[in-house]
């Protein structure tokens, strides 16, 4: 199974957030490929135990980041990964992404260096292009 | 208690064509005591709707008004579009109705009760009557006494279900289920949603199979409607926030904060769950002397319990403001 996705009612997340996270972090971590395909909307939501409604809606947004895509009579899939947002746009991301991690990091006790060190391993474990996602 | 004019007709739905049950200053007295008051609300079709409240908050006597096994003091409800002290026999067909109390007759085996409900429908699909059973692992020759709570909850089901009705009314289905069962009922639940113009309107108090299958919800609280929107325009409006104090501040009393639900003080710090916060409230939490603010993301049932918890004087009522946002597109 590429994709598992395991749904905890009761969480602080919602669970078409957690849908959404999930897919991602499956697509970025490479354990899912392009062009693969998802489960109907249907079939997903029998097996989480979910409203169907939720699951539209998750893929909904994920097509809208990009990260998969509609064909039409086939499905969804995981999209070829291409930028769908300008320069400014990644960097606000990024920077709101950085800003909450090193907020965190600081409140958790952590010194600049061993921030630093923790990112640098985890880009190197995750980088696309060493691992070349095949 | 909230003023009339805040519930608006029809606040969910599209338009009223759309709803299945409508109610509008639905009101019942027993003695001098108000069981359900001034109840104005809309279920639209297709939804998954769960009603909730604590014991006793008047959501049975709600749902036996529905059906018109209960008479209003004041108000009316319709359902399917007809007044539901009046249901013809034609509308009621087309009711599905499940009673906390599972009713059945003891001395018969669970084939036996099947076969005897299908008589009263034309329609009756025995392969989900099957399917039901075989999903609550019933025996068809186990007599209905000998059956377990959750077994009869699995009959019940069944025999409701098999009629395939366009509108499921299930008083607090889950009660006294243990978690096999509980899981069953909510994979039939779903299963059911394969109908795309199949509405379920069931009352509950487990908010995680809530939160799970529930496209709306609505909140009776001591007789009243406090709430009744989308779980998402619910779980966005209740919001919570910490105040974080150094260990010399000594946090100043409370100002007034349009819709404070719930504050709690402990070491250093002050939690606040807060209804639809605007951005004065916000800014208000920033002149508190705090060393920081947060907001903190809140579950679902967290937000649930401060809705409802001890909020002093004040009540709100949350609605949708952008209506049929999941309304669209069921497949």
């Amino acid at each position: 199974m590429p994709l598992t996705i395991s749904i905890h009612a009761g969480s602080n997340v919602s669970i078409y957030r957690q849908i959404v996270e999930q897919v991602c972090a499956a697509v970025f971590s490479g354990r899912i490929r392009d062009d693969e395909p998802l489960p109907s909307v249907r079939s997903l939501a029998e097996e989480l135990l979910v409203n169907p409604n939720t699951v539209l809606r998750a893929y909904g947004e994920l097509a809208r980041e990009g990260i998969i895509e509609s064909r039409p009579g086939r499905g969804m899939f995981i999209s070829k990964r291409r930028q769908i947002y300008s320069k400014a746009e990644r960097t606000k991301r990024i920077d709101r992404s950085v800003t909450s991690l090193v907020t965190e990091a600081f409140t958790l006790g952590f010194t600049a260096k061993e921030i630093v060190d923790q990112v640098a391993q985890r880009a190197h474990e995750l980088d696309p292009n060493l691992k070349g996602r095949a | 208690m909230i003023a009339q004019s805040h519930l608006t007709p029809g606040a969910v739905g599209a338009g009223k064509g759309d709803a299945v049950i409508e109610t509008t200053g639905l009101t019942r007295y027993f003695g001098a005591r108000k069981a359900v008051d001034g109840l104005t609300m809309a279920v639209p079709r297709g939804s998954v709707f769960a009603f909730l409240g604590r014991n006793g908050s008047g959501k049975t006597t709600t749902i036996r008004m529905l059906l018109g096994l209960a008479e209003p003091t004041r108000g009316s409800s319709r359902v399917l579009g007809q007044d539901s002290q009046h249901l013809t026999a034609e509308i009621r067909a087309r009711v599905g109705y499940m009673s906390e109390s599972h009713s059945l007759y003891k001395w018969w085996t669970v084939r036996e009760c099947g076969e005897y409900q299908s008589r009263f429908y034309s329609r009756w699909n025995d392969r989900i009557f099957q399917a039901v059973t075989d999903h609550f692992h019933l025996n068809p020759k186990a007599k209905a006494g000998d059956l377990s709570r959750g077994e009869r909850a699995g009959l019940s089901l069944a025999i409701t279900l098999a009629p395939e009705p366009e509108l499921l009314i299930l008083d607090d289905p889950a009660l006294g289920l243990d978690p096999v069962a509980r899981r069953s009922l909510l994979e039939s639940m779903i299963y059911v949603t394969r109908g795309a113009d199949r509405t379920i309107f069931f009352s509950s108090h487990l908010l995680e199979d809530v939160e799970r299958v529930a496209d709306y919800i609505a909140i009776l609280d001591r007789s009243v409607l406090r709430a009744c929107c989308s779980i998402d325009t619910f779980r966005s409006s209740v919001r919570q926030f910490v105040l974080f104090y150094d260990a010399s501040t000594t946090p100043p009393p409370l100002p007034v904060l349009r819709g404070l639900l719930h504050a709690r003080r402990s070491m250093g710090e002050l939690r606040l769950t807060i209804a639809s916060p605007d951005e004065d409230t916000k800014q208000t939490l920033h002149t508190l002397g705090a060393s920081s603010v947060e907001e903190v993301p809140v579950s679902f049932s967290d937000a649930m319990i401060g809705y409802l918890g001890d909020r002093g004087e004040q009540s709100f009522f949350l609605e949708d403001t952008t209506q049929l946002e999941n309304m669209r597109g069921r497949q």
